[in-house]
């Protein structure tokens, strides 16, 4: 192993509860920024979000439509790819279940799609049953641009790069097809309790 | 030659701290002996690593502050509020420590006399660190390269390297300016602007005169620097930059 | 864009990788065909990898994942990559 800084701890780094903090996590108590690109700006006049692909019809919805919807306001863990969790995190958004609801589809698969061009995909059914919603607020306050704002996509039971930031839309497929970080090297799946960081883990 | 990058690996050592020296409220130096060290170009930098007991590690690359001809390698650390590295560097490091570091790392910023001049160095806050290597190197080969220096900070007191860098401005052919840009103190006389395509006018060279021009500081003073220089007709050929930025993920 | 570094953040990286200094190689990228040194591309460091953009069109130029202290990088988003033969133009 390296020689030992005399003195040096790092940041506060706690390992917590393994019944809540998956293998290899430590817990944080900020909120740190990762990002592969600039932070897009898109007006909200202009934001759509859009559910298209392999199903009957592409729907889609404003802003101003994407508020009319059902909302939840939920709690959950998030674990980054990084190694830090952040626990009881509030977040509110719109269920997945809400915007398929009334989409016919045949696909497995989908592909969340963002702003500035990431992309990341699931399986259909971890997006499904309540596992993920499409967020717009953290904390009680609008979700700020450098965290993903004016929405991103929560799928907390997975690493959180699988919860696109800027979302714009899930494009439902047939077949799989890697996203950005998956292309690169990153788990397809991503699931933080098997420690699923890199392809082959 | 000293410091030229060859076909191989970039070897961690260990070098032990030889004194620490405060140069303002925030900003630390900190003198090293390095055991293997081969010599470096003025302007590259140096990876430091830490690691904690539990075997954690942090890694950060810092630019080196001191010429290839001075005795010991000098690191200028600015601590950051929020920094995980930075407050361990400069508030608790102690001489006859030793810290683990690898280099000199980086070609392309980097100046030595066959590269010439006219020198124009432009500085946000910490990034008079390599720009300052450069100005020492600059001096020790006795050099007559005109430079111009041009150096933004907040506030008087946390200019680095303050008294030195006005020294150096009793060579004929070194020009230093100061520019404040958040708190002056009573009867300032230099500039209190941040740097843009105005104040460049009034201190840069002309074009014409075609400078080699290094730039270095936070991304956004580049940025609005570096677009000043372009604004005004500078070749942006001529224009190196190194932008400074937090790295911890 | 105020977030990002440039290229000379990942001197030491790139220099792991190939075995020598790359800030000064020229690329060439692939999006929008403009070239320019390593050392002049947009960096964004803080990611579960490190992402290299064109300044010009900010498309990605070339992607870094460290796994288990071992550095893989993507370079298809370069259309041309090489070392500069001389860092800087020399003035006649």
């Amino acid at each position: 192993m390296a020689p030992i800084s005399r003195g040096f701890s790092g940041r506060r780094r706690t390992a917590g509860d393994p019944a809540r903090v998956p293998p290899g996590q430590y817990l944080t108590d900020d909120f740190p920024v990762l990002s592969a690109g600039p932070t897009p700006h898109t007006p909200l006049g202009e934001w759509s979000f859009a559910v298209r692909g392999a199903v009957d019809e592409p729907v889609s919805w404003t802003w101003e439509e994407f508020l009319a919807l059902p909302t939840e306001t939920v709690t959950v863990d998030i674990h980054c790819v990084t190694k830090w969790s952040k626990l009881d995190t509030v977040w509110t958004g719109v269920s997945v279940d809400v915007l398929l609801s009334g989409v016919e589809t045949s696909a497995e698969h989908v592909t969340a799609f963002s702003d500035g061009g990431y992309t990341t995909n699931l399986p259909l059914e971890d997006v499904t049953g309540g596992k993920a919603w499409i967020a717009y607020a953290y904390g009680g306050e609008p979700l700020e641009p450098e965290h993903g704002g004016p929405a991103r996509l929560l799928v907390p039971h997975l690493y959180f790069w699988k919860s696109a930031k800027w979302v714009r839309g899930l494009e439902l497929r047939e077949e799989d097809e890697p996203g950005f970080w998956e292309t690169y090297g990153y788990h397809n799946y991503g699931d933080p309790w098997q420690e699923q960081r890199y392809s082959g883990d | 030659m000293a410091g030229a990058a060859l076909l191989g690996r970039l070897n961690w050592q260990l070098a032990s701290v030889v004194e620490l020296i405060d140069e303002t409220a925030r900003v630390r130096s900190i003198a090293l002996d390095p055991p293997e060290w081969a010599g470096q170009r003025a302007g590259q930098h140096v990876d430091v690593r830490l690691t904690a007991e539990d075997g954690y590690q942090a890694q950060r690359s810092y630019s080196i502050a001191s010429a290839p001809e001075d005795e010991h390698l000098l690191l200028t650390v600015e601590r950051l509020d929020d920094g995980e590295v930075s407050p361990y560097l400069v508030g608790e490091l102690r001489s006859g420590d030793e810290l683990e570091l690898r280099g000199p790392i980086g070609g392309y910023f980097v100046w030595e006399e066959p590269l010439g001049g006219p020198l124009l160095l432009l500085a946000g806050g910490s990034g008079i660190v390599p720009l300052r290597s450069m100005l020492r190197h600059r001096a020790a080969i006795d050099s007559t390269v005109p430079v111009r220096l041009l150096y933004s900070s907040r506030a008087l007191d946390e200019v680095i390297y303050r008294d030195e860098l006005v020294g150096l401005s009793t060579d004929s052919e070194v020009d230093v300016r100061f520019t404040l840009t958040r708190e002056w103190p009573e009867g300032w006389r230099g500039y209190r602007w941040r740097i843009d395509r105005e104040l460049l006018e009034e201190v840069a060279w002309a074009p014409h005169e075609r400078p080699l021009v290094y730039v270095c500081g936070p991304t956004a003073f580049v940025e609005a620097a570096a677009g000043g220089l372009v604004e005004l007709g500078h070749d942006p050929g001529r224009i190196r930059t190194e932008r400074f930025g937090p790295t911890g993920g | 864009m105020m977030d990002a570094l440039d290229g000379n953040a990942i001197a030491g990286v790139l220099f792991d990788v190939f075995g020598a200094e790359m800030t000064t190689a020229i690329g060439v990228c692939a999006g929008c065909g403009s070239s320019r040194h390593v050392a002049e591309a947009v960096v964004y460091a803080r990611a579960p990898g490190t992402v290299v953009r064109c300044r010009s069109c900010l498309s990605v130029l070339m992607v870094l994942v460290t796994r288990a202290e071992i550095t893989c990088v993507d370079l298809r988003g370069l259309a041309g990559f090489e070392p500069a033969p001389n860092p800087l133009p020399r003035e006649g």
